[in-house]
């Protein structure tokens, strides 16, 4: 066991830098932090305060890397942190964080917990403190090629199905497509009116694209869990498929963390900056729009609201984007309290939907959604992340709230203007 | 040893080994900072805004929208003390005339009277946030040794700068040596404790701005 804590404890003395390091010199314990986390506002519980979630990372930078941290590790004055500590923190950790970033947002010092934590989970998955649930779906992602165990098969069979219902010849390993698209695991079971909006929308602005047979999934487990050697694996697989095929632009899914993992820590994790763009769907659909390929004619009447996903919004920086679509689609749109940047969390990102043990407190914190949607009193909720739209809808139905949750790019599609003879 | 002694020594060579300790803590502590330094982001940045960390060093001083409701204990307080100490420590005019007397530099003052205000509202505060320390859940939780030295060291020279100035307690003299023994409490443990962040949070707020400011959103 001392083998994979000293791992663990290695693993956070590497990712340590000199963010971190400012981080936790500037921390003066106000605990405001914990008033922007959904985990310690609808629990009331200061463990979940995120600050504290970080408790062994900041033990390890002070006696590592800070002068009377050495002085007292000498003097054998300091805690060291212990394999039991790690495991009690495994539940801080993972299940009560969804990575969404709030609390960075609101530090008066300017602390990016979120940025610590994801680096703190590396130490975590080498110490061998990782949910089994998320070791689970890795190990899916690397053996079978997608974190719930999805094959190509699957994807052909919602291919055909696509093609039958549209009429639209879905490309697959179409070279020099101007985009390869990318799809989740959730779409892939779930919610098939994706890929079909994104035939439709796609043929209608004459643009070229191609799934790849080889890299069809977008989301990343590797970034969850905390395992960069994985996940850089998980994501050179998008970027062998993109360069062979050779599109300018590879469009990352309605899904919150699989745009962060290939968008922001791709380049990082190949160690090399792309030589095509990654853009969230939600880019691509206002771009067309904008340029006047796509054309959109009618328009919603329902009430309705816009969840902004964590990672596609405040660690993401779509957010104009969704807001113009849903001006031209919808008449009565109305934005919950908070929306936007400050959006918040479902209660399931950062591999919390995906971890079993979360489940309950998932379902708890979700009272703030709620509060939120029912402020604005809609029954039809717009997001732009399979990820959030399953928890949303489980957390709704836990709730017995008659509310419906739809992709924003389906619903785009629905008011989209179809020239059939082309 | 007379008071005069006293306030000699404490002027003097406490003052002198005061300040090397402090400037050599400031300077040890942003070495461990920046010796860590970072990696190259190599995504390439929605916006190139070079300027959003230096917007979040600033904008971060005002409250995010919502958060002063959840907290104005904490933000109020915040306020006051800064805003105390500062007035305080660079507004008062004898103050002003001892940095001219080290320095050479001089700006205007404040009407003592305001400062001195200032200073009791400022005291007044570090008590409630003292309050709300021990009894808030999660800054208890938080809280330790290091918290409540932080907060001694720094109550310490307002409340024997405002005993001196108000010849209270002891004869001026000897006063005015405690003042200067606490402010040079407060300079030899700065650099070592939660009070560095008077430095450091420039560097966590620009950092912070960096971060979010690549990927489009300001902070």
């Amino acid at each position: 066991m001392s083998a994979t804590l000293a791992k663990g404890i290695n693993s956070f003395k590497e990712v340590i830098d000199a963010p971190i390091a400012s981080f936790f010199s500037s921390c003066v314990h106000c605990g405001l932090c914990a008033e922007a986390c959904l985990f310690y506002t609808e629990t009331g519980d200061a463990e979940y305060t995120p600050i504290h979630k970080l408790e062994p990372l900041r033990r390890v930078w002070q006696q590592e890397y800070t002068l009377l941290g050495k002085l007292g590790k000498m003097l054998g004055l300091s805690k060291p942190v212990t394999d039991a500590e790690l495991a009690a923190w495994e539940p801080l950790v993972y299940d009560s964080c969804t990575l969404c970033g709030r609390c960075a947002m609101v530090c008066p010092v300017g602390n990016d917990m979120t940025y610590m934590i994801r680096k703190m989970r590396e130490g975590m998955a080498a110490s061998g403190h990782a949910p089994e649930d998320l070791v689970g779906a890795t190990m899916r992602s690397i053996t079978i090629g997608s974190p719930m165990g999805i094959k190509w098969p699957a994807v052909l069979a919602q291919i055909k199905h696509v093609q039958a219902e549209t009429g639209i010849t879905v490309p697959v390993d179409s070279p020099g497509a101007e985009y390869l698209v990318l799809m989740s695991s959730m779409e892939i079971i779930n919610f098939p009116e994706y890929l079909s909006a994104l035939s439709r929308i796609f043929k209608q602005a004459g643009v070229t694209w191609t799934l790849a047979q080889d890299a069809f999934e977008a989301t990343n487990s590797g970034i969850q869990i905390g395992a960069s050697d994985l996940a850089r694996e998980i994501v050179s697989r998008i970027v062998v498929a993109a360069e062979r095929l050779q599109v300018k632009c590879v469009i990352s899914p309605e899904c919150g963390h699989a745009f962060t993992a290939l968008r922001w820590e791709g380049p990082n994790l190949m160690g090399r900056p792309f030589g095509f763009e990654v853009k969230h769907i939600l880019e691509v659909l206002d771009e067309l729009h904008a340029a006047g390929k796509i054309k959109t004619k009618g328009q919603d009447a329902r009430p309705l609201t816009y969840h902004d996903p964590c990672q596609i919004a405040r660690r993401g920086g779509v957010v104009e984007q969704p807001r113009r679509l849903l001006n031209a689609v919808a008449v009565d749109f109305r934005e919950m309290p908070d929306a936007g940047v400050m959006n918040w969390c479902c209660g399931g990102g950062g591999g919390v939907s995906a971890n079993s043990r979360a489940e309950p407190l998932r379902l708890e914190v979700f009272k703030h959604k709620k509060a939120q949607i029912e402020a604005v009193e809609v029954q039809t909720l717009i997001t732009a992340c399979a990820n959030c739209r399953i928890v949303m809808e489980e957390g709704l139905e836990h709730y017995h709230m008659k509310v419906e949750v739809v992709g924003l790019t389906e619903l785009v599609a629905q008011y989209l203007v179809e020239d059939k003879t082309t | 040893m007379t008071h005069l002694d006293l306030l000699t020594f404490a002027r003097g060579s406490a003052l002198n080994w005061a300040l090397i300790i402090f400037v050599i803590g400031i300077v040890l502590r942003l070495f461990e900072i920046f010796g860590l330094s970072r990696k190259a982001d190599l995504a390439t940045p929605r916006t190139h805004s070079p300027g959003s960390g230096w917007r979040t060093m600033l904008a971060r001083s005002i409250p995010p929208p919502g958060m002063l409701k959840r907290d104005p204990v904490t933000y109020i307080g915040g306020y006051v003390f800064h805003l105390g100490l500062l007035f305080a420590i660079f507004f008062f005019a004898p103050h002003i005339e001892f940095f001219r007397s080290m320095t050479g530099l001089h700006w205007p003052n404040l009407p003592t009277a305001l400062v001195d205000a200032s200073v009791v509202a400022a005291m007044v505060a570090l008590g409630m946030l003292l309050a709300h320390r021990l009894n808030n859940p999660v800054k208890r939780m938080l809280s330790g040794f290091g918290d409540y030295l932080a907060w001694t060291v720094t109550l310490l020279p307002l409340l024997t700068g405002y005993m001196a100035y108000h010849h209270l307690l002891f004869e001026y003299t000897l006063m005015l040596s405690l003042h200067l023994f606490s402010v040079e409490l407060l300079l030899v443990v700065l650099p070592f404790s939660k009070l560095f962040h008077t430095f450091s949070v420039f560097i966590s707020r620009w950092y912070n701005g960096d971060i979010f400011g690549r990927k489009g959103v300001a902070s």
